[in-house]
């Protein structure tokens, strides 16, 4: 531990500047009134394009990922480098989504999809199926933003022999991420977002100019990757991909894009943006961040021309391939840029764990409390209930990692994805049109979520000897096809939760099962700042007609 | 609370039946297919500053991708609402033309 004690000063410094500044925060652009969900859980909706920038470029790119990403490419090679197309993808695709998504919401005050879908299709019970899958699929991510800072500890040599020891720096990190967001809301995330981004941008231009000086150029640690996959036993590895994983990595691209604006914080950072501008302009400045993370990704390569060897797991002759960017840092970088390098990964997890834990408390708040326990809460005690269930989830995140095996995080974050996506035909299509049933889209969920979670069991991962939830990747040859060719499981669940869905309401419709009234009038997808908002979200058309 | 300043202004600005349709938006597909075509670049050579093309050809396609959401939005965009609309007349009629 002694060695790394440079590190761990600077670590610790940077860290608790950061945590000062979250508390800070809550003077940040403050409201008269910080007592209504507008103000704690989305920043009063009045983040210009460069708060925008940092914080959904903060939240979608979390400290897992910058961990993750490159532990993929250490190991399978090509394959890893998804998150590139991925991330090319998502915002040409979302480009036209979210606006609308933004003005509907600014005209009716919605706060999470689920608060859309339930005026869309005047349906309580596919708004609480939203917003429970929501739930479901972010408390995984939560938990997996400590795994990313347990890899920065483990490489600093902060360890314990017991459970408790071995997380307490992880529990004194989220207490303090807890009190602040509990009293700043989401104007924490947003003001740490800039030190965040600041120091991880600072570390990978270093990264990606040093390092190579150091390994002998890039076309060497290329050279060593690829020695590497070929001298491995495993098929799928490579430096390009071979011809049975493109279809997944195509698939999964496609998948992991339509999943993360699903995701609830993701909802979150575009909602709490100013106007319709903001968020297009966005889309195409946060590109940035893609070339950064593809940046990033490369470095697990980097770490196999350094020939790091990853620490070992928790279990007994696993390893723990997350570190392998932590130790890349730590021999290749002086031990006080090592130690920045490390506090940038580390404040890396508290932006997205904020607002994640937010986005989840206002799906509480908004579709189970406010529906079901308290329809006539007010605003003030909205935004109470909000701030103490940010504190259960995290603190349920902190559990999570305590008493179970990491890995149970990372499978269910790998089940997150694919549940998320199941919601993509209530609230993606929902935007553009109100033709599907909500019987249907009920019906779609259950088929998709069903067939989805069934396909993931049967993946096994003959490299980690898992028989089950192996990875994301389905061997077509389980379909009954003579291939092998594999599939990404959330596209293929979304599928049929669409066919399922479409097939359903056109029984329903036979049957002239009512479909409710449509809460939404066609301008409101269209509004923007300045537009007259109507109060309350659960309005009628009479309502919308009379207050415009 | 952010209230609108001059909400019966904005109100009157905005025309009766507002749409996000543009030509211009058809530009978008490019970058959405493009990455998905494993074809296009899931080669090793040629290799560029010790890249291989499979690597360098997607970062390419990130450049791709932001020049064409930038030219979309710079010929979509609506004037913000804050500034007073005199040139929007001409932009609104290119924007809600089909």
């Amino acid at each position: 531990m002694s060695e790394h004690i440079t590190e761990i000063v600077i670590f610790t410094v940077l860290f608790l500047l950061v945590s000062g500044m979250g508390f800070v925060a809550a003077r940040w652009r403050a409201p008269e009134n910080m007592a209504h969900l507008d103000e704690w859980g989305l920043g009063g909706r009045s983040f210009g394009g460069w708060i925008t920038w940092f914080l959904i470029g903060g939240d979608l790119y979390t400290a897992y990922t910058f961990v993750a990403v490159p532990a993929l490419m250490f190991g399978a090679g090509a394959a890893g480098f998804f998150a590139v197309p991925y991330t090319v993808i998502i915002y040409p695709m979302l480009f036209l989504i979210l606006i609308r998504l933004w003005s509907v919401s600014h005209r009716h005050g919605f706060v999470t999809p689920a608060d859309f879908v339930r005026t869309r299709f005047d349906s309580p019970t596919l708004a609480l199926l939203v917003a429970i899958t929501g739930i479901v699929a972010t408390m995984p991510y939560i938990a997996l933003q400590l795994v990313g800072i347990e890899a920065v500890l483990k490489t600093m040599g902060v360890t314990g022999e017991s459970a408790i020891a071995r997380h307490l720096p992880i529990i004194i990190a989220f207490a303090i991420l807890a009190a602040y967001t509990y009293q700043s809301g989401l104007r924490a995330p947003a003001l740490i977002a800039f030190v965040k981004d600041t120091l991880i941008y600072l570390v990978i231009i270093v990264a990606i100019i040093y390092l190579p000086y150091k390994l002998g150029g890039w076309g060497h640690i290329f050279d060593a990757a690829d020695k590497k996959f070929t001298a491995s036993p495993a098929p799928t590895d490579g430096i390009i991909l071979n011809a049975n994983n493109q279809v997944q990595y195509v698939t999964l691209a496609l998948g992991s894009a339509l999943a993360l604006f699903l995701y609830p914080h993701s909802i979150t950072g575009v909602l709490a943006s100013r106007n319709r501008n903001v968020i297009k302009r966005n889309m195409s400045a946060l590109p940035a961040y893609s070339l950064l993370l593809g940046l990033i990704a490369l470095l697990g390569y980097a770490a196999i021309a350094s020939a790091v060897k990853p620490l070992p797991g928790t279990k007994t002759g696993s390893v723990d391939s997350n570190t392998v960017v932590p130790l890349l840092f730590d021999q290749q970088f002086p031990s006080w840029f090592a130690g920045i390098a490390f506090a940038a990964i580390g404040i890396g997890a508290l932006v997205p764990a904020a607002i994640m834990s937010i986005a989840a408390a206002n799906l509480f708040t908004r579709n189970i409390y406010k529906e079901y326990i308290k329809p006539d809460a007010t605003n003030a005690q909205e935004a109470n209930v909000s701030k103490i269930t940010s504190l259960v989830v995290k603190l349920g995140a902190v559990l999570f990692i305590i008493f179970l095996d990491p890995q149970f995080s990372i499978d269910l974050q790998l089940i997150g994805g694919v549940v998320i996506l199941q919601t993509a035909p209530s609230v993606g299509l929902g935007l553009y049109t109100r033709w599907l049933h909500r019987g249907g889209l009920i019906a779609g969920w259950v088929a998709g979520m069903s067939l989805g979670l069934w396909m993931l069991y049967d993946i096994a991962n003959p490299a980690t000897g898992r028989k089950h939830f192996g990875g994301s990747a389905f061997p077509l040859s389980d379909f009954g096809f003579d291939t092998k060719k594999t599939i990404y499981v959330g596209f293929v669940a979304v599928l049929v939760n669409l066919l399922v869905a479409v097939i359903v309401t056109l029984i329903l419709r036979a049957t002239k099962t009512p479909a409710g009234i449509d809460g939404t009038a066609p301008d409101d997808y269209f509004a923007d700042e300045g537009d007259p908002r109507l109060e309350k979200a659960r309005t009628t058309t009479e309502t919308l007609a009379s207050s415009t | 609370m952010a209230e609108p300043a001059e909400p019966a202004q904005a109100a009157d600005a905005a025309p009766v039946t507002r749409s996000d349709r543009s030509p211009w938006n058809w530009l978008l597909l490019i970058p959405i297919v493009i990455p998905l075509l494993t074809p296009l670049y899931n080669q090793v050579a040629p290799r560029l500053w010790g890249f291989p093309k499979f690597y360098w050809l997607q970062f390419l396609f990130i450049v791709v991708g932001v020049a064409t959401t930038t030219l979309v939005y710079q010929m979509t965009k609506r004037p913000t609402p804050a500034t007073p609309p005199a040139p929007p007349a001409s932009r609104a009629a290119v924007s809600s033309d089909e």
